[in-house]
């Protein structure tokens, strides 16, 4: 898939040829730092870049065999919401702050499934209680503004699985949140991956939540792909330099280093980036080819993939 | 003994919370409600807690950028509360502040040379050429080139920012900097740059450091001192090893058994906290903890627990410990 965006300044190459499979019941991990193209992706597959500036300009997104790039959109309001569920990083700006929260969860039930009035405050009513919301009847009529942040996000979560979703795209679903109500959040995917086998695409920036929930993990940068692999493979035999220099420059609560090793230089300009290697400019270990034609994806062993020419 | 730099007794910050058309009085907004500790020269204390626990109100309120509603500041041993404007002025080229979020602390309309010779210029700082030669020093010093000084905030990324936002901290030689969440709007491969500067700063300038932070694993980076506040009180404060490693506090335990590593096979036991972090507008009676503490006993809230010292340097407050 490749997405871009056309700006006065130039052409913003967000994602730039990535390819990659959601399988049934599995939590698969996008990271990366800020610019890296995840949002992108994860707006690709809904279609929900906006256009103009954004266009999708190649590659295709199918969902059991059928390419949603070219669905009408009737029937891609079938599928959002429905068959594929998003939640944001931001609750706060995701709800509508003039409706009761049950009016919200709602609405979404009412508009995908067929059910009397009745049967539709019953199961927001329950989809509620499986979030973890206290006293949920009374609850459910209450303003968002009457919730803190991490009962909002719960809100969102319960709204996106009104209609059973097969797959649920979360962006930096606990981003905004403390310490101690992210590990609760993230209690909830938990939850959902094992009882009700839904299939999660789990976008964020932070290794520590990745290694709490993902089974498979890619990592992005620049708009592509740089690693991709099973947890163990990217936390045990980090293969892409910039793997490595991400998880080497994480500061951690077990010791305190004498010194933290950063990733020199800076997350590059998607406007016109350079012909090679993307990360080529902040590599240690780059070399003449790197500068010349964008590396392929090379295995590693099984599903563990590294675009990067040491591995060629 | 290490000299103590800063001493706060005792100190309060509250909100008014008013109401109706003539705006009422009604009630007050606990922010910092009866914090003391100290910071030694050329040492930092790392300051942690969740979202609204008060701990960038205490950043701000410690410098006087904000009024302190009662309590007592010593820098150096005199009492800052009551000093007046032109004091003010002589304690601010001594203790400066580094904010969380470099866009917008950054006028977009100035040059990064102006942003920083600004300071020099209040703190009376020499002819034109001897201030642009101070900013060119103080750039290289945080690792950028002195061609940024005619540079614009826009022009630059987050981490530079950052970097603009320290020079122009240091541009006064101070002995203390409150740093109020320097690096939680930085990416990781940016942060540890950041996180190394403050602390190769902090070597040669022996500088001293209030680091304000959610973020327990950067906070442990940095401090040799950590407390931790909830809901407007320092619940513990101990050194950074006994912190990380024998933390008394039950909510300094959940706090740390909630943090995700980067590993994927940890399996600690979490203490999951039930509930939310209570309004403090209206705080829980006696501990402020004890609605979601998993070790809640009786007199817990009938009785605000006194912070104690159980060892050398370790505090806490909690009744576990009478």
């Amino acid at each position: 898939m490749k997405t871009y965006f056309f700006t006065r300044l130039g052409v913003v190459k967000a994602v730039d040829g990535v390819s990659f499979g959601l399988r049934k019941g599995e939590c698969l991990c996008l990271v990366g730092e800020s610019g890296c193209g995840k949002t992108a992706t994860a707006l690709s597959i809904l279609r929900l870049v906006d256009s103009p500036p954004g266009r999708i300009v190649g590659g295709g997104i199918m969902y059991h065999g059928e390419d949603l790039l070219h669905s009408s959109g009737a029937r891609l309001r079938q599928i959002r919401g429905n068959r594929i569920a998003m939640i944001f990083q931001d609750p706060q700006s995701s709800l509508n702050p003039v409706f009761t929260v049950g009016d919200q969860i709602m609405e979404q039930i009412h508009l995908h499934l067929k059910l009397g009035k009745r049967q539709v405050r019953d199961r927001a009513l329950s989809l509620m209680e499986q979030v973890g919301i206290p006293q949920a009847k009374e609850r459910m009529k209450y303003y968002p503004h009457q919730f803190s942040g991490g009962m909002k996000q719960r809100v969102m979560i319960a709204a996106a699985l009104s209609c059973d979703p097969e797959i649920l795209i979360a962006d930096e679903p606990t981003t905004a949140l403390d310490t101690t109500i992210k590990a609760q959040i993230l209690d909830i995917f938990r939850d959902l991956k094992q009882k009700m086998n839904m299939s999660i695409l789990f976008i964020t920036h932070d290794l520590g939540t990745v290694a709490g929930i993902a089974d498979r993990i890619i990592v992005m940068y620049g708009g592509r792909i740089a690693e991709s692999g099973g947890v163990l493979d990217i936390f045990e035999q980090p293969k892409h330099p910039y793997t490595c220099g991400l998880l080497k420059c994480l500061p951690t609560v077990s010791e305190r280093r004498e010194k933290l090793s950063p990733i020199p230089g800076v997350i590059p300009s998607l406007i016109d980036p350079p012909e090679g290697c993307i990360f080529y400019p902040r590599c240690q270990w780059h070399m003449p080819v790197c500068q010349q034609t964008r590396p392929e994806e090379f295995v590693i062993s099984g599903e563990h993939i590294a675009a990067c020419y040491l591995y060629a | 003994m290490e000299k103590k730099l800063l001493e706060v007794e005792n100190l309060k910050k509250y909100y008014p919370v008013t109401a109706g058309l003539l705006a009422r009085h009604v009630a007050d907004v606990k922010a910092v409600d009866g914090v003391s500790f100290f910071i030694a020269e050329g040492e930092t204390l790392g300051l942690v807690g969740e979202s609204g626990c008060g701990k960038s109100s205490l950043g701000r309120a410690l410098l006087r950028l904000e009024e302190p509603t009662s309590g007592q500041i010593f820098y150096r041993g005199s009492d800052i509360t009551d000093w007046n404007k032109k004091q003010l002025k002589e304690l601010r080229r001594e203790a400066q502040m580094i904010f969380q979020d470099p866009q917008s602390s950054l006028d977009p309309r100035m040059t990064i040379g102006d942003s920083i010779g600004e300071a020099l210029l209040i703190h009376g700082g020499g002819t034109e050429k001897e201030r642009l030669e101070r900013v060119e020093e103080l750039l290289k010093r945080v690792g950028l080139e002195p061609g940024h000084t005619t540079r614009y905030p826009h022009e630059l990324s987050g981490g530079q920012k950052q970097r603009v936002g320290i020079a122009r901290a240091l541009a006064v030689n101070p002995k203390l900097i409150v740093a109020d969440e320097p690096v939680s709007a930085l990416d990781v491969s940016v942060q540890a740059q950041i996180l190394n500067l403050t602390m190769d700063l902090q070597r040669e300038l022996s500088l001293a450091y209030l680091f304000i932070a959610h973020d327990l694993a950067v906070i442990g980076q940095v401090s040799s001192r950590i407390a931790v506040m909830y809901l407007g009180q320092i619940v513990e404060l101990a050194g950074r090893d006994d912190l990380f490693h024998q933390p008394l506090h039950p909510y300094t335990q959940a706090l740390l058994s909630a943090v995700l590593l980067p590993d994927p096979h940890q399996k600690r036991k979490r203490i999951l906290l039930s509930g939310e972090v209570p309004s403090p507008i209206d705080p829980p009676s006696g501990c402020r903890f004890h609605t979601r503490c998993s070790r809640v006993m009786k007199v817990c809230p009938r009785e605000m627990p006194e912070l104690r010292q159980i060892d050398k340097d370790h505090i806490v407050a909690c009744h576990l410990y009478d």
